[in-house]
């Protein structure tokens, strides 16, 4: 098929999707389409049901309602045909820390039951650039190495969806940046990618967004699109005395949340009048240089965190 | 001040102590549940000197002196007459198979004998196999047979009755005549260490995978969870079988233990015992959440096992509710099948009573395992 034909085919398709743990509802009826070749990012503060949610759509965990397809397999009764062709990567790592790299991905090979394991595995290690080190021990690779290795691993059958959970924690920026480069090459052979993350660098590199909290989706579509539906109006208080502003400002009539990014800060709030009437009393003071911005990615979603009273719960 | 002794400080170490002590249920759980067990079984299931040992009595020569005999043995604490046959075969196989650890042989003429004052012989075959199991018993026997016949030997008999003891009570201590401790306690021994090691490595098998991280990742492979149990359970075969070839050697070598029977059979009755094992400490190990708690109900399997099987105490001596725990556990049968193996010489017939239990319990303990075993992290 064409990337442009009409019925666009969705690689993660599904309706309503529940998980309760308890009482606790933590994911709640949700719904995700993902066009098949697209990079999609998930996010969501900690305990929102990401993971949760990237879990049930890979048959790890059993979901109380909801309906529809992974890959074209009803996620709820065939998750035995989607693991065969998703690969997760959890978010930690969950190969074997004292089987060697080789043998990771040899035992990889072999529980899918891939033709031409000995080719392939070679093949694999080349790609990384591991050969040399091919007979340590995974559990003796860095951080970024071991994302890297995992990422090879669970992509070694060639899977058509990818589902990774905050693939890039504690990853120096180099070692993220390759990883993105790789997810986009992949992507460009048509694998889906579901991508959790925290860092907005990240979800900027996606197609599309999804915004969860509390179990709920609160935004979606590209950065675009969020940015400007969030409504959100933005002002950078930039010099001298702006920290001591930030405890001032805060609670003010019309402004909903007050942060930092550098030694700028950022002042947001819907109503325009209201936030030029907060900020006015500054406007003459003439170390302080007050301006309009375009609000960023991170101020959309530090907005949508307050709007949930800031719970993580 | 800082660097002196704060009572304070110390209070705040007992405060996170109890709580963390109340939440590790399990622990509480054994430091009370351990302490009753014990209690209940050295209380109630053990007995130093075990009463009402299984005895089939073999009756050559019926009349008024085999029945007061009988009548008498079965008043007396030490025996309980569970047979009385007039074949002495059946009695002997009834004691190869360990269902006796006495046959009481009256034979022919006995009555005649006594009768004429040619003090024929009472003979008592004992299972030495565990020498400390019949030694009381066997030392009650003489008098309790004189006392007895002492009633039915009266008018002109009475003195026969009084005179030199009317019978000659000869003791055979069937397959270890010498009565070597080692011969019962080293081929037991195998049994008792391949419950702990065997358990207690396929215990920790998926507890172990969950801790690290990895379970997640072997759920979400195509891998089945009868293909995952086969995994964990078959290289801990070999290992088994690698400890009975020393336990065994040693045994030979250093402790002069007899080796009568079959080595093939033993092999194979081994191969069964180790499974179930492997079996019960791969569902220990569905169940369990960390490699802590599977230690722990590992030694809540171990401690009935050692106590309850006929290693450190005579079997017959227990209870009998004793005794049906102990039938539940495979260590009970194996110690049998090892012992009459290795010292009676069974074959494969005298011991299929003791397999069949083995197996029954290597496939509930399997079933369990399997039902139990969670393909989501649910």
């Amino acid at each position: 098929m064409t990337p442009d034909s009409n019925q666009q085919r969705h690689a993660i398709d599904v309706r309503g999707l529940t998980k309760r743990f308890g009482k606790k509802v933590a994911v709640n009826a949700i719904d995700i389409a993902v066009p098949e070749g697209q990079v999609w990012g998930f996010l969501g503060p900690n305990g929102s049901g990401k993971t949760t949610t990237i879990r049930m759509l890979c048959g790890l965990l059993n979901a109380d309602a909801g309906e529809g397809t992974c890959l074209g397999y009803d996620f709820r009764t065939q998750s035995e045909r989607i693991k065969r062709e998703t690969g997760y990567m959890t978010q930690r790592f969950s190969f074997w820390e004292d089987l060697s790299i080789r043998e990771n991905l040899e035992f990889v090979a072999r529980v899918y039951g891939l033709g031409k394991k000995r080719a392939l595995v070679d093949g694999t290690l080349e790609k990384l650039g591991l050969e040399r080190r091919q007979h340590q021990l995974a559990g003796d690779l860095s951080g970024g190495w071991k994302q890297r290795l995992a990422l090879a691993a669970c992509t070694l059958h060639s899977p058509r969806l990818l589902l990774l959970d905050e693939p890039t924690a504690g990853v120096d920026p180099k070692a993220r940046r390759d990883f993105w480069d790789e997810i986009h090459t992949l992507a460009g052979q048509g694998i889906t990618v579901l991508v959790s993350t925290h860092y907005m660098d990240e979800a900027e590199r996606c197609d599309r967004i999804v915004y969860i909290s509390v179990g709920n989706i609160k935004a979606r579509g590209t950065v675009a699109d969020i940015i400007a539906g969030s409504g959100l109006i933005t002002f950078t208080v930039e010099g001298e005395g702006a920290r001591a502003l930030a405890a001032r400002l805060r609670g003010l009539p019309g402004v909903v949340f007050v942060a930092f990014f550098g030694a700028l800060l950022h002042v947001s709030g819907y109503d325009r009048a209201l936030l030029e009437a907060a900020l006015a009393p500054y406007r003459h003071d003439l170390n302080l240089t007050i301006r309009e911005t375009a609000p960023s990615l991170e101020d959309v979603f530090i907005q949508l965190q307050e709007d949930n009273g800031g719970a993580n719960a | 001040m800082n660097g002196g002794f704060s009572l304070a400080r110390v209070f705040a170490m007992l405060g996170k102590e109890f709580i963390q002590m109340r939440r590790d249920r399990l622990t509480l759980g054994m430091l009370i549940g351990i302490p009753l067990m014990q209690l209940f079984l050295f209380g109630y299931a053990i007995n130093m000197v075990p009463r009402h040992l299984a005895t089939v009595v073999a009756i050559s020569d019926p009349g008024p002196l085999s029945d007061s005999i009988v009548a008498a043995m079965a008043n007396s604490s030490f025996f309980e007459v569970v047979k009385a046959t007039n074949s002495p075969l059946e009695a002997r196989r009834m004691l190869s198979e360990g269902r006796a650890s006495f046959v009481i042989e009256i034979p022919v003429n006995f009555s005649r004998d006594v009768v004429r004052g040619a003090r024929p012989d009472l003979l008592v075959e004992a299972d030495a196999t565990d020498p400390a199991a019949g030694s009381y018993a066997i030392g009650a026997i003489p008098t309790l047979v004189s006392t007895a016949l002492r009633d039915d030997l009266v008018g002109p008999l009475k003195a026969r009755a009084f005179a030199a003891p009317p019978l000659n009570v000869v003791i055979h201590n069937l397959y270890n005549p010498e009565n070597i401790t080692q011969y019962n306690i080293v081929p037991g021994l195998l049994g008792v260490i391949l419950t702990m090691t065997m358990v207690m490595a396929t215990s920790i098998a998926l507890t172990r995978e969950r801790e690290r991280g990895t379970y997640e990742n072997l759920l979400a492979m195509p891998t089945r969870p009868v293909e995952i149990m086969v995994g964990k359970i078959v290289p801990n075969i070999f290992v088994g079988a690698f400890q009975c070839t020393l336990i065994l050697t040693v045994a030979y070598f250093v402790f002069h233990v007899p080796m009568i029977g079959s080595f093939g059979l033993l092999a194979a009755a081994a191969s069964v015992y180790i499974t179930a094992l492997l079996a019960v400490g791969y569902t220990i190990s569905t169940a369990a959440k960390n490699q802590m708690q599977a230690m722990q109900m590992t030694f809540f399997f171990f401690l009935p096992s050692i106590m309850l099987s006929g290693f450190v105490f005579p079997f017959h001596g227990m209870p009998d509710w004793a005794q049906w725990i102990g039938e539940v556990l495979p260590i009970t049968h194996f110690l049998r099948i090892v012992r009459g193996i290795l010292l009676k010489g069974n074959g494969f017939f005298e011991i299929w009573s003791d397999i069949w239990p083995m197996i029954l319990f290597l496939f509930v303990a399997g079933t369990l395992a399997i039902l139990r075993f969670r393909r989501t992290l649910d």
